[in-house]
């Protein structure tokens, strides 16, 4: 198991560690096979380009799963998830890198529970960011021994 | 101005909720959705690995439960040809979700609204979908905004 980030160690202002990733048009059909989702525009050239794309793009739920991963990592195996929000604003294409980021906008308590907020987003390899968001983070405390969910 | 495809009528089907539909997770799916989309978190594919955390055993990733196909209320806008585009979601998470769960899934139409952008008038979507294990417990809610334009 990866080592576990305690609340106490996150200061509000601070980078997460960030992800990188390098889809390729195997992964797209992967995912389309895991996820069900079939729209050929993220795995068909031709019907891509005949809807005015440039070519086969990735699927914005697939971006979703990269930054859900970043936070996954970030939250570690004794913290939780809590909150995820993502906007599509630009289309990626595989064979390109992209990589996840967010930085710690608030960290506070509420109802027992130790919480970080964080803004995230995903650039390409340009540095435009073509996914943006938001997470919330529920991390176990050094103080407090019961488990955070 | 009018909207010109959001009419009175279309607003009705707000509220509209889906027939629940009940899906069965097989831990072969997680490992395979894990893989797709290239997170090799212990969490989501060792079991050996995941008994040692306090979720004692495998749990799925965030986004997983996309490929579990629930089925979204049929929404009738009279838009003679458009495209659809995926806006992105919002997510809350509240309980893990593990191999042999049953999760009882209900979609909602939470939302329709028409703006006018670039491409002329654009009508957005927001779902609702909510996933509730076998006990009784919501596990995950997600909002998403699909684009019709």
């Amino acid at each position: 198991m990866a080592k576990q980030t305690y609340w106490e160690d996150v200061e509000e202002g601070s980078e997460l560690p960030k992800l990188e990733k390098n889809p390729t048009t195997q992964q797209l059909v992967k995912y389309a096979g895991a996820s069900g989702d079939f729209y050929q525009i993220h795995y068909d050239k031709d019907f891509a380009l005949t809807n005015n794309l440039p070519s086969v793009i990735l699927h914005g739920a697939l971006k979703n799963a990269f930054l859900a991963q970043m936070m996954t990592d970030f939250a570690g195996p004794e913290g939780w998830l809590r909150k995820l929000a993502v906007r599509y604003r630009g289309m990626d294409q595989p064979g390109s890198k992209v990589a996840c980021k967010g930085t710690v906008v608030k960290k506070y308590t509420e109802g027992g529970n130790h919480l970080v907020d964080c803004e995230i987003w995903l650039e390409n390899a340009k540095g435009e960011k073509t996914t943006d968001g938001s997470a919330t983070v529920i991390l176990p405390s050094r103080a407090a021994a019961t488990p955070v969910r | 101005m009018a909207d010109k495809y959001v009419t009175d009528e279309v607003r009705k089907q707000i509220g509209t909720r889906s027939e629940p539909r009940v899906v069965e997770v097989e831990r072969g799916a997680i490992r395979r959705f894990a893989e797709a989309i290239g997170d090799a978190n212990p969490l989501f594919s060792d079991e050996a690995a995941a008994r040692t955390t306090r979720f004692g055993g495998m749990i799925a990733p965030p986004t997983f439960c996309r490929s579990l196909g629930g089925a979204i209320p049929e929404i009738r806008i009279d838009m003679p040809e458009f495209r659809g585009l995926d806006g992105g979601s919002e997510w809350e998470y509240l309980e893990p979700i593990r191999p042999g769960d049953r999760i009882t899934m209900v979609s909602r139409i939470a939302d329709i609204q028409e703006r006018s952008g670039r491409l002329g008038p654009m009508v957005f979507i927001t779902v609702e979908h909510s996933y509730t294990n076998h006990f009784g417990k919501l596990c995950a809610l997600q909002r998403s905004t699909v684009i019709r334009y």
